[in-house]
C-alpha cells in the first residue's frame, strides 16, 4: 500500500516536472523560431526596429505615443464600445469568472493620473501595479515587455494628453484560485523575460521592425498562439491558429492551405491594413476590432514589415481548417440546398441574403462579401456564429458598416441551422454546429 | 457628380459615393416611390433592381454602382413586362393594404418574374422572404406571384 | 355586448365633454355648380363624386369601404367616384365614438354606418327633388340610380352632375329613407379598392414622401431615456461636413439639418452628445415586472359583477392562473416623420396621422399659434396599427422645425422609431374560475396595467376603469353565472404607453381564451364542445366556433408534437372563432401550419377587405406572440430594428383561410380583430402539441423545450 503510494507520487512528481520542462524550462520564446544571433538594441548597427516608422521620425512625444499605443493597440480592450476611451471596465469572460479592464486615463483616482514613469513602466513590463499587486496576463506584459522604456513612456505620454476619464473599474469576478494575485508572480516568473526586444542580427532590418511590431506591440501571439495548460503562449505552434475570447484566430503561419502562405504579399498586406479583401473574406470579431483600433493605423512600410516578418515563421498545418473554398456559391436558392438545411435556408434568406447574397458576393457592400473568408470555411462554424449572434462593426472611411446582431431575437437554433447552412452554401467543407454549442459560444465571447 | 442610369434616363447626382442610392432617389432625385424601412437591408422596403437583380437600396453607395448599370426603380417597372404583370396582379388580387412596403415587395416579385418565369412556393420563399410586411400581406403576395406567373 | 359597451360609455364619456357629432347636414353653399350637400359629399358638374373621408387610410381599406356605404345610399355611380382625405376639423368629421377627429378602435364602419348612410340618403333626396322640381313631377315618382335621376313614367332622366347646382338649393329632408339590406348594390360586394392602383407603381404620397419647395432634411436622436435631457453637445465634427446645414438642440432632442437624409444621418453620427438621463436611468424591466405584479395583488375597481363569484370559487373544483403581455412596439413599416414649416405667421404640416385634429391642436400649442394657424395636410398612412394616434412625431418636428428656416422633413431612423415608440402595456391578468358538473360556475378576472384611456382620452376614464383595459372580459361572451371583473391600474413610468392593434381586447381574449382551455382540459372536455356548452348566450360566436372547427378538421389526427388550438372572441363588435395549427419541435422550435378563421362580422361592406384585414392581423398579432417583445435596460429600450424586434416573413407564414358567415347585422369592425384572435389560439395549439402551457407572451422556445419550468 505504501509502496504504491510512493510509485503514485513519484510518478506526479516525474509528471509535474516534466510538464514544468516542457513548458517553462525547454519551452522557445516568442521569437526564437528566427535562430541566428540577437544583439542588445544599443549595439544593433542596422535601423532602429523600434520607435516609429520614418514618416513620424519627428513627430512629437504625444504623436509618437498615439501611434505607439495604436500599433500595441491598447484601445481594444481599454476601451468598451461606445464608452470613453481608455476609460477600462471591458469585461474578459473566462471559465473561472470574469475580468475587466482598467481605466488608463489619467484621473488620479480611477485611473493612472498619479502614476509616475517607473510605475507605468513596472505595469507594462512587468505586470504590477504601483501598489505592488500583480496584473493578470489578460495584460499582453509578456509582449509588451519587449517595448523599450523610450516607447512605453511615449505611450505614457499620450495617454496623458487625454481627458481624465472618472470610472472606476468594476471588480473582477474571479473564483478560487483563480483570484489570488499573488500567484501571478510564479506565472511572471515562468513566463515573462522581463527583457527588451533584442534584434536579430541574421535577420534584415524591416524583419526585425515586423518582430517588434507583432511581438512587442501587436501581441498577436497572444489570439493566434496556442496557450499551454498554464495561459502561456505555446511557441512550439506559434501563429498556428486558436481560439481567443471565443472566436477563432485563424492560422498567420505560411501554411499553403490553412495558413496565409497562399496569399500574396500584397493581398496580406491590405487584409492586415483593411480587414477585407475580395476572395478572402473579411475580418470580423476581435481581429476586425485589432484592424480598426491599430493595424489600418499603421504607416505601410510598417504593414510591409509585418509581411516580411510573418513570412518567417515556420509553418503549421492548422487540422481543423480545410483549404478554402474560394468559388462564388450558385446564383440559384435552390441549388445544393437539402431537406435537412431548409431551416437555416429559410432564415437565410429572410434575414442574410440582402447583404450577402446567394452567391456570397454582396449586390450592395464589398466588405459583407464573405467568399473565400475562413470563417465560412471553417467547419466549426465558430466565427460564423459569433458574428450572428453579436453582429460586426468595422470602420470604413464612410463611416461603420454594421453587420447587426442577431442573437437577441433568434435563438440558439435558429443561429445553429444559419451557421451550418452558411458554412455548407459558401465553404469548402459543412459545419455541424448544434444549439448548446451556440449556447456555449454566448457565453464565452467577451463584450 | 455621379451618373446614373435610373428607368432609362441618365441622371446627375451631386452626391458623395458613400450616400446609398436610396437617399439620392428620394432626397436628391425627388423619387419617391422607393421606401425607407430600415436602413440595415433587413425589411427591403428599399429594394430597387440594378440590372435586374433585386437590390436593397437603403446599403448600396452611389459609388459602387457601375454607370453602365441600369437602375430600375417603382416608377419605372411597369414599363417591363414582369413588372407590369406583377402590378395587374397585385390589383386583381388586392394585395395591398397600407401599400408602404409594397414597392419593394414589387420591385423584389418582379426580379423574380424575369429570372424565374414559373416560379415554385420554394422560389417565392426565397425571392420575398426579405421583404417584410407589416400589415400581413404574404398570402396574397404569393398568390398574386402566381397568378402573374400563370402558374396559379 | 362589447361594442354596445364601449360605444355607449363612449358616448356618454363624450357628452359631458366634448361630443358631438361630426356629422351635420349644413344648407348646400357649393362653390358653382358643386353640390355639397354635407361635409363627406361633393358632387361636381361634371358628374363626377368626390367623398371626403372622415378616416384615415392606413392599409386597412376604410377609403373603398365608407365610399361603398356613401355611395349605396346616394346610388352614385361607382366609376365616378374618388375620394379626399378630410382636412381638420372635429365638427365635421369627428367620429361618433370619440367626438373627435380619431381612426381607430376598430370603429370606422361601426361609427360611421348610419351617419354615412343618412349622409348619402340624403344627398339623393336632394337631387331627386332637384329633378322633380325641374320636371314638375312629384319626388316620390322619381328614382335615382347609378348616378342618375329616373323619371319612369315618363321615361326622362337627369345625371347628377346636371342637377348638382339645383339639388344644393332644395331643403334636406329630416329622415330621408335609408335601403333595405337586400337592396344593396354596392354595400356587401368585394368591390376594388380606391387608394391601391397608385400604391403599386411609386406615385402615392405617404407622410414621408412629401416634399415641399425647399425642404431640408433632419436626422434625430430623442433621449435615450424617458425624461432625460441634453447636458452638452459637441457638434464640431458635424458641422464641418459637407451638406450639413445645421445642428438644432432641444431639450430632449438633438438634430442635424442637412441637404438629404443621408448627410443629416451621418452629422447625427458625428455629435457627441452628453445626456442627463434623469429619473428613469436605472429602471430595468424586471423593476416594471415587479411593480406590475404587485399591483396585481391589490384589489381592483369592479368593471362588473354577477352573482357571487367569491362565494361560487368555493364551490365546485378550482383553477387559477396568471397570464402576463409584454411591452410591443407598432414598427410601422413607414416610421415616424412629418415635415413642418414653420413661417412667420403661421405654419404647414405634412403627415399622415390617425388624428389629424389633434396633431393640428398640439402643434399649435407647441408653435403657441391659434390651431387656425396650423394647416394640416393629411397623407396616406404608411401603417397606423395604434401608433398615428399620437402627435408626438408632428410635435417634435414642429420644435425643431421652428428654429429653421425653410421646410423640414424630419425622419425619424428605425432605430428611433422603435425606441421611442408609445408601447403596448405590459399587462398581468389574475383568473380565477370553478367548474362545477363540467361548467364554469365563479369567474374572478382581474386586469393589472395602464389605463391608456386615461392619458389618451380623459373623458372615458370613469370610476378609475379603463372601458378599453377592461374590453372583451368585462362582456365575456361566455354564460357564467358568478362573476366579477376588476381592473388595476398600473403605469410603467419609465415609457409611455398606447394603443397598439387589437388594444384592450388583445391582453383580455389571450388571457381568456387560454384559460378557457386550460378550463375545458381540467374539466375533461374538448376545447371546442366545451366553448360551445357555454355560449348559449352568445348564438353568434357560438356558431362562429362550430364553423371554425368544422372548417380546420377539428379532432382530426395530426403528426405528433402538432396540434390544433382554438380561440373565440367578441371584440369589436365582431364575432370570430380561429383555429391555429402549429408543431414543435423538440428545441422548442414552432412552425406555423395553417390558420383557420370563421367571422360573423355583421353585414360585410366589402367582404374582400374583411378577409384581407384578418388574413393581416392574424399575422400581425402571430408575429408578436412569437417575436414580440420590447425590454428596457437602465431606462433605455433595448431592441432597435427588424433584427432584434423581430416579424414573421413570407416564408414563415401558413396558409389562412377566413370565412364569413353571412349577416344582416349592424356591421363590426375588423381591423384589429386578427390580432387579437391568433395568439391564444397558438397558445392553445401549443398545448395541444406538448402538454405544456405558456401563460406569457412571447411564447419561449425554451419551456417549450423543456429546458426551462413553465
Amino acid at each position: 500500500m505504501k509502496r504504491a503510494l510512493g510509485i503514485a507520487i513519484a510518478i506526479v512528481i516525474v509528471v509535474v516536472l516534466g510538464a514544468l520542462g516542457w513548458f517553462v524550462v525547454l519551452a522557445p520564446g516568442p521569437l526564437d523560431f528566427a535562430g541566428g544571433q540577437t544583439v542588445p538594441l544599443a549595439e544593433y548597427k542596422e535601423a532602429n526596429p523600434t520607435g516609429v516608422p520614418g514618416a513620424l521620425a519627428n513627430a512629437g512625444l504625444i504623436e509618437r505615443g498615439e501611434y505607439l499605443a495604436q500599433a500595441g493597440d491598447c484601445a481594444a480592450c481599454h476601451t468598451v464600445k461606445g464608452g470613453k476611451p481608455f476609460a477600462g471596465g471591458f469585461a474578459f469572460k473566462l471559465p473561472f469568472g470574469t475580468l475587466y479592464s482598467s481605466n488608463i486615463t489619467p484621473d488620479k483616482e480611477t485611473g493612472i493620473g498619479a502614476w509616475s514613469d517607473a510605475d507605468f513602466l513596472k505595469a507594462v513590463h512587468q505586470g504590477v501595479a504601483p501598489d505592488g499587486t500583480r496584473l493578470y496576463p489578460a495584460f499582453p506584459y509578456a509582449a509588451y515587455t519587449l517595448m523599450t522604456d523610450e516607447d512605453v513612456l511615449a505611450i505614457k505620454a499620450y495617454l496623458f494628453s487625454l481627458p481624465p476619464v472618472r470610472a472606476a473599474t468594476p471588480p473582477n469576478t474571479l473564483s478560487f484560485p483563480f483570484n489570488q494575485r499573488w500567484l501571478m508572480a510564479f506565472w511572471s516568473a515562468f513566463f515573462n523575460p522581463n527583457e527588451r526586444y533584442r534584434p536579430n542580427t541574421a535577420q534584415s532590418a524591416e524583419w526585425n521592425r515586423g518582430a517588434y511590431i507583432a511581438e512587442a506591440m501587436g501581441h498577436c501571439g497572444d489570439c493566434h498562439t496556442p496557450r499551454n495548460p498554464m495561459q502561456a503562449m505555446d511557441h512550439r505552434r506559434k501563429f498556428m491558429g486558436a481560439v481567443a475570447a471565443g472566436w477563432k484566430a485563424y492560422n498567420l503561419t505560411p501554411d499553403k492551405e490553412t495558413g496565409v502562405g497562399a496569399w500574396s504579399d500584397e493581398t496580406l498586406a491590405k487584409f492586415i491594413s483593411t480587414g477585407h479583401v475580395e476572395g478572402y473574406g473579411t475580418a470580423s470579431g476581435p481581429m476586425g476590432e485589432a484592424i480598426d483600433n491599430s493595424l489600418r493605423h499603421l504607416k505601410p512600410e510598417d504593414i510591409k514589415a509585418l509581411v516580411v516578418y510573418l513570412r518567417t515563421v515556420p509553418p503549421i498545418s492548422d487540422p481543423a481548417l480545410p483549404a478554402p473554398r474560394t468559388a462564388l456559391a450558385s446564383a440559384s436558392p435552390k441549388d445544393g440546398t437539402a431537406e435537412a438545411d431548409a431551416r437555416g435556408a429559410e432564415l437565410f434568406a429572410g434575414a442574410c441574403v440582402s447583404c450577402h447574397g446567394w452567391t456570397g458576393k454582396s449586390p450592395v457592400l464589398a466588405i459583407a462579401t464573405f467568399t473565400g473568408a475562413r470563417a465560412v470555411n471553417d467547419p466549426s462554424a465558430r466565427n460564423v456564429a459569433q458574428a450572428i449572434v453579436w453582429g460586426v462593426t468595422r470602420e470604413t472611411p464612410s463611416g461603420p458598416a454594421v453587420m447587426p446582431a442577431f442573437g437577441h431575437a433568434y435563438s440558439n437554433t435558429e443561429i445553429a441551422a444559419i451557421a451550418n447552412y452558411v458554412t455548407k452554401r459558401f465553404g469548402a467543407v459543412p459545419s455541424a454546429i448544434t444549439a448548446d454549442q451556440v449556447a456555449e459560444l454566448r457565453g464565452q465571447a467577451s463584450q | 457628380m455621379i451618373t446614373l442610369t435610373i428607368n432609362g434616363e441618365s441622371k446627375q447626382l451631386d452626391v458623395t459615393e458613400d450616400t446609398p442610392l436610396l437617399w439620392a432617389l428620394r432626397d436628391v432625385l425627388g423619387m419617391t416611390g422607393t421606401k425607407f424601412g430600415c436602413g440595415i437591408a433587413q425589411c427591403g422596403a428599399c429594394t430597387v433592381q440594378v440590372d435586374g437583380q433585386a437590390v436593397r437600396s437603403c446599403m448600396l453607395p452611389v459609388g459602387a454602382i457601375g454607370e453602365g448599370s441600369k437602375i430600375t426603380t417603382i416608377e419605372g417597372i411597369g414599363a417591363t413586362d414582369a413588372g407590369a404583370r406583377i402590378q395587374k396582379a397585385w390589383l386583381d388580387l388586392e394585395v395591398v393594404q397600407c401599400g408602404y412596403c409594397q414597392s419593394g415587395q414589387i420591385m423584389s416579385a418582379s426580379a423574380l418574374l424575369a429570372a424565374t418565369p414559373q416560379p415554385d412556393d420554394k422560389d417565392i420563399d426565397a425571392a420575398m422572404a426579405g421583404n417584410i410586411c407589416r400589415c400581413g400581406t404574404y398570402v396574397r403576395i404569393r398568390e398574386a406571384i402566381k397568378k402573374a406567373a400563370g402558374v396559379a | 355586448m362589447n361594442a354596445a359597451f364601449s360605444r355607449r360609455t363612449l358616448l356618454k364619456a363624450g357628452a359631458a365633454g366634448t361630443l358631438l357629432l361630426g356629422f351635420h347636414l349644413p344648407m348646400a353653399r357649393a362653390a358653382i355648380g358643386t353640390f355639397e350637400p354635407n361635409a363627406f359629399i361633393r358632387i361636381a358638374g361634371d358628374g363626377t363624386v368626390t367623398l371626403v373621408m372622415p378616416q384615415v387610410e392606413m392599409g386597412q381599406g376604410t377609403y373603398t369601404s365608407i365610399s361603398q356605404i356613401l355611395a349605396e345610399e346616394l346610388d352614385a355611380d361607382w366609376s365616378l367616384v374618388t375620394v379626399a382625405h378630410a382636412p381638420p376639423s372635429d365638427k365635421l368629421y369627428g367620429n361618433p365614438f370619440f367626438g373627435i377627429q380619431v381612426t381607430g378602435n376598430s370603429n370606422s364602419i361601426r361609427a360611421f354606418w348610419d351617419p354615412l348612410r343618412k349622409a348619402g340618403a340624403t344627398a339623393r333626396a336632394l337631387l331627386v327633388q332637384a329633378a322633380a322640381q325641374q320636371w314638375k313631377v312629384d319626388a316620390a315618382s322619381c328614382r335615382a340610380a347609378k348616378g342618375e335621376v329616373f323619371h319612369d313614367a315618363s321615361g326622362r332622366k337627369l345625371g347628377y352632375g346636371a342637377l348638382a347646382a339645383a339639388a344644393g338649393t332644395q331643403t334636406p329632408p329630416e329622415n330621408p329613407p335609408l335601403k333595405a339590406v337586400k337592396d344593396f348594390t354596392l354595400v356587401g360586394q368585394p368591390l376594388k379598392r380606391l387608394d391601391t392602383a397608385g400604391k403599386v407603381n411609386g406615385t402615392v404620397k405617404y407622410g414621408i414622401d412629401a416634399l415641399p419647395p425647399g425642404v431640408k432634411f433632419a436626422s434625430v436622436t430623442l433621449s435615450p431615456v424617458q425624461g432625460g435631457k441634453v447636458v452638452k453637445v459637441d457638434d464640431s465634427k458635424a458641422k464641418a461636413m459637407p451638406g450639413v446645414r445645421q445642428v438644432v438642440v432641444l431639450d430632449d432632442v438633438v438634430a442635424v439639418v442637412g441637404d438629404h437624409t443621408w448627410v443629416a444621418k451621418q452629422g447625427l453620427a458625428a455629435l457627441e452628445i452628453e445626456w442627463d438621463d434623469g429619473p428613469n436611468a436605472k429602471i430595468s424591466s424586471a423593476d416594471v415586472w415587479n411593480d406590475l405584479r404587485a399591483a396585481s395583488q391589490n384589489k381592483g375597481a369592479v368593471a362588473k359583477e354577477e352573482g357571487d363569484a367569491d362565494k361560487a370559487l368555493g364551490d365546485g373544483e378550482r383553477l387559477d392562473a396568471a397570464y402576463e403581455m409584454p411591452f410591443l412596439a407598432h414598427a410601422t413599416m413607414e416610421p415616424m416623420n412629418c415635415v413642418v414649416h414653420v413661417t412667420a405667421d403661421g405654419c404647414e404640416v405634412w403627415i399622415g396621422t390617425q388624428v389629424m385634429s389633434r396633431v393640428q391642436a398640439e402643434v399649435a400649442k407647441a408653435l403657441n399659434l391659434p390651431a387656425e394657424k396650423v394647416i394640416v395636410h393629411q397623407h396616406l398612412l404608411g401603417g397606423g396599427f395604434g401608433r398615428r394616434l399620437e402627435p408626438d412625431m408632428a410635435v417634435i418636428s414642429a420644435r425643431i422645425a421652428q428654429q429653421v428656416a425653410t421646410p423640414l422633413k424630419v425622419t425619424w431612423s428605425r432605430e428611433e422609431d422603435i425606441r421611442h415608440d408609445v408601447y403596448r402595456p405590459v399587462y398581468r391578468d389574475v383568473i380565477s374560475a370553478s367548474l362545477k358538473d363540467g361548467k364554469i360556475n365563479g369567474w374572478t378576472y382581474r386586469v393589472t396595467g395602464s389605463a391608456v384611456l386615461a392619458r389618451w382620452f380623459p373623458p372615458a376614464y370613469q370610476k378609475d376603469i379603463d372601458i378599453d383595459g377592461v374590453d372583451s372580459a368585462a362582456d365575456i361572451p361566455y354564460g357564467i353565472p358568478n362573476l366579477r371583473v376588476e381592473f388595476v391600474r398600473k403605469e410603467p413610468g419609465v415609457v409611455t404607453t398606447g394603443f397598439w392593434r387589437g388594444v384592450g381586447p388583445n391582453n383580455n381574449v389571450f388571457a381568456i381564451e387560454s384559460f378557457i382551455d386550460e378550463l375545458a382540459h381540467k374539466a375533461g372536455k374538448d376545447p371546442v364542445d366545451f366553448r360551445v356548452a357555454h355560449l348559449d348566450k352568445t348564438p353568434r360566436l357560438k356558431a362562429a366556433v362550430q364553423l371554425a372547427a368544422q372548417k380546420s378538421g377539428w379532432g382530426e389526427k395530426l403528426p405528433a408534437r402538432t396540434a390544433r388550438g382554438i380561440s373565440a372572441q367578441v371584440a369589436f363588435g365582431s364575432f370570430i372563432s380561429t383555429v391555429v395549427e402549429a408543431e414543435v419541435d423538440s428545441s422548442g422550435e414552432v412552425q406555423l401550419r395553417r390558420i383557420v378563421s370563421a367571422v360573423d362580422t355583421g353585414i360585410p361592406v366589402n367582404p374582400d377587405t374583411i378577409i384581407a384585414q384578418l388574413q393581416g392581423g392574424l399575422i400581425f398579432g402571430l408575429t408578436a406572440a412569437l417575436f414580440g417583445e420590447i425590454t428596457i435596460k437602465n431606462g433605455r429600450v433595448e431592441q432597435s430594428n427588424f433584427h432584434d424586434y423581430r416579424m414573421l416573413r413570407i416564408n414563415e407564414v401558413p396558409p389562412i383561410e377566413v370565412h364569413l358567415i353571412p349577416s344582416e347585422e349592424h356591421p363590426g369592425g375588423t381591423g384589429e380583430t386578427g390580432a387579437t384572435a391568433g395568439p391564444p389560439a397558438l397558445g392553445n395549439a401549443l398545448y395541444a402539441a406538448t402538454g405544456i402551457r405558456l401563460r406569457r407572451l412571447p411564447i419561449d422556445r425554451d419551456i417549450l423545450a423543456g429546458k426551462k419550468p413553465a
